[in-house]
């Protein structure tokens, strides 16, 4: 399907990474934002808070980021795309939502750019230390998509990328962007919606009496219905059944929560995208994702005017992280050099892959700006050995 | 040119942000470069210091930030203490020189100063010297093509005040052109 034209401001612009997010979800059909401002994440509800009276939908701004989390949950069952906007410390009171969004398979986005932490740490600069707690940070078992940007462009280009993976899997998708992405000024080039690829909503075809909210298509991901259309429909966080009612035994837990799992484990090969460059014959690999990739670029350039053989794999999607591509590259290199805007977190994920076949080295930053290319570059010597 | 390191310092209120937002939008949109802005977030209420900065190049800008600017700014006495240091010591130093009491330069640094606030109230409205100050630094330095300036100026300052903003840029690019002469004499 293409994009509803009125959501969509073709041209070429110079925009930061958090006004390139407010048009990609606007270009996505998302027409329902409900947010509690907070920095570096502001200016992406600011925005939609303008465009939306006149491409039609609505933006309300919360008492807090417990409603904002659970409102756009009921708009997305209203049949409307949703999304939330936050940054870390916003971030973690939404999480008990988080998993709700999961339980009750609603398609929705969640956008954190990312600042320094814990707590309230550093409001106005950056950091990458919410990847885990966008995996782990609700309670229960459960699998998600979480997608890194690294520049404006990919901003609004991967917000679209956010609501189409949602529709398809029913799922909450993350766009972990952080402050530098978040508050960088470059061109923005957003094309005519009819060049525009925007994923429907899964409606169910069959005639109310005989739908079942939660009887999976053959991809795991079952039909949606919306209210008011007629359906009779039960939505709840207990543990329920293929027709939505709360049923509380382990064959019912073992379907549906195994289900919820499988829905993204299954599909993963189709989620999971990474960019990699000059990978065969590479001593040592860099993996990194978001704004960290972009510094990292830097560094990989001048180990290779030093005659090392350095190849690069970004993560454009960490989650469902690509576990095979890390298994098989493992047998090839010597080594892979993680550096990311935290004190290890993705490096682990790469470690556990590798398992001892390559060697793992991590590029720590606590945040506050970006790494100095040297710091990596200097890893990536060592790692070259 | 690969890649060219600008920075701008001043006040809160000054249209700093403004001034290096119209510098990469002409570099991105209107010269087909590449261009990145950041800028400095914090309590910068009209008044406090505010700084921004814009790395222009020929290729991709991988890091974003600027480190050792070549081109510096500065609009305020504060901005020129704090970031003055910084200054390649073959760059550019634009001086507001009514706003900034400079000392002696380093290296081979080429300093050129104008009363950009001055020149502001003479065209009827102090809030243009940010687009007067674009003027002298688009002569000075020429980093940046004079069309591609005015066609950002063009598109990015509120509507009806275009006529206003692209009197201020000739302002300043005449003075720049001026000055780039004079210091050619004392050379030559």
């Amino acid at each position: 399907m293409k994009a509803d034209p009125k959501g969509v401001l073709t041209g070429s612009h110079y925009l930061d990474g958090d006004h390139a997010c407010c048009e990609g979800a606007l270009a996505a059909g998302c027409r329902f934002v409900a947010g509690y401002p907070i920095t570096p994440s502001t200016e992406v509800v600011e925005r939609f808070s303008a465009r939306i009276p006149r491409v039609g939908g609505i933006f309300i701004q919360m008492e807090d980021e417990l409603s904002s989390s659970i409102a756009i949950l009921g708009a997305s069952w209203a049949g409307v795309k949703s999304m939330t906007v936050t940054s870390g410390p916003g971030f973690s009171l939404m999480m008990e939502h988080i998993g709700l969004a999961v339980m009750l398979e609603t398609p929705c986005v969640y956008v954190d750019v990312q600042r320094g932490g814990p707590s309230t740490g550093l409001p106005t600069l950056p950091s990458q230390a919410d990847m885990m707690q966008a995996r782990w940070g609700s309670h229960g078992d459960y699998e998600v998509i979480a997608i890194s940007p690294s520049s404006p462009q990919e901003c609004f280009d991967m917000t679209i990328d956010a609501f189409n993976l949602s529709e398809q899997y029913r799922t909450p998708v993350f766009l972990m962007m952080d402050e530098c992405v978040g508050h960088m000024t470059e061109k923005v080039v957003i094309p005519p919606a009819d060049k525009i690829e925007v994923t429907p909503r899964r409606y169910t075809k069959l005639p109310p009496g005989k739908y079942l909210p939660y009887k999976p298509d053959r991809d795991l991901v079952p039909p949606i219905v919306k209210a008011g259309d007629g359906y009779r429909f039960h939505v709840t966080g207990l543990t329920h059944n293929e027709k939505g009612y709360p049923v509380m035994s382990a064959d019912c837990q073992e379907t549906l929560v195994h289900r919820l799992v499988d829905k993204i484990r299954v599909n993963a090969k189709k989620i999971i995208r990474y960019e990699e460059e000059k990978i065969n014959g590479a001593d040592v690999i860099v993996v990194s994702y978001g704004i960290t990739a972009r510094v990292a670029q830097q560094a990989i350039e001048l180990a290779r005017k030093d005659g090392v053989k350095v190849g690069s794999l970004r993560l454009v999607v960490v989650w469902p992280f690509p576990e095979k591509r890390i298994r098989e590259l493992a047998g090839k290199t010597k080594a892979f050099v993680v550096p990311e805007m935290n004190y290890g977190q993705i490096v682990f994920e790469v470690e556990r892959c590798a398992a001892g076949r390559a060697a793992t080295f991590l590029v720590p930053h606590g945040g506050g700006t970006t790494h100095n290319p040297e710091d990596i570059y200097k890893k990536i010597m060592e790692a070259a050995g | 040119m690969s890649r060219t390191e600008i920075k701008i310092g001043g006040f809160g209120g000054q249209g700093v942000i403004l001034t290096a937002l119209i510098i990469g939008k002409a570099a991105s949109l209107f010269e087909g470069r590449e261009s990145t802005m950041t800028q400095s977030f914090g309590p910068e209420a009209r008044g406090g210091a505010c700084s921004a900065q814009i790395v222009v190049s020929d290729m991709k800008v991988r890091y974003p930030y600027v480190t050792v600017p070549n081109v510096l700014v500065v609009m305020s006495q504060e901005a020129y203490t704090r970031f003055e240091p910084q200054l390649d010591e073959n760059g550019i130093l634009l001086i507001e020189e009514d706003l900034v009491k400079s000392g002696p330069t380093r290296g081979k640094i080429r300093a050129f100063s104008i009363p950009a606030t001055r020149f502001a109230e003479e065209l009827g409205r102090k809030i243009v010297l940010n687009i007067v100050m674009l003027g002298f630094f688009t002569s000075v330095t020429k980093l940046v093509d004079a069309d591609a300036v005015r066609k950002a100026i063009r598109d990015t300052v509120p509507k009806g005040t275009e006529e206003l903003n692209l009197k201020a840029f000739e302002k300043g690019y005449e003075y720049g052109l001026n000055k780039l002469k004079e210091e050619k004499k004392k050379l030559g």
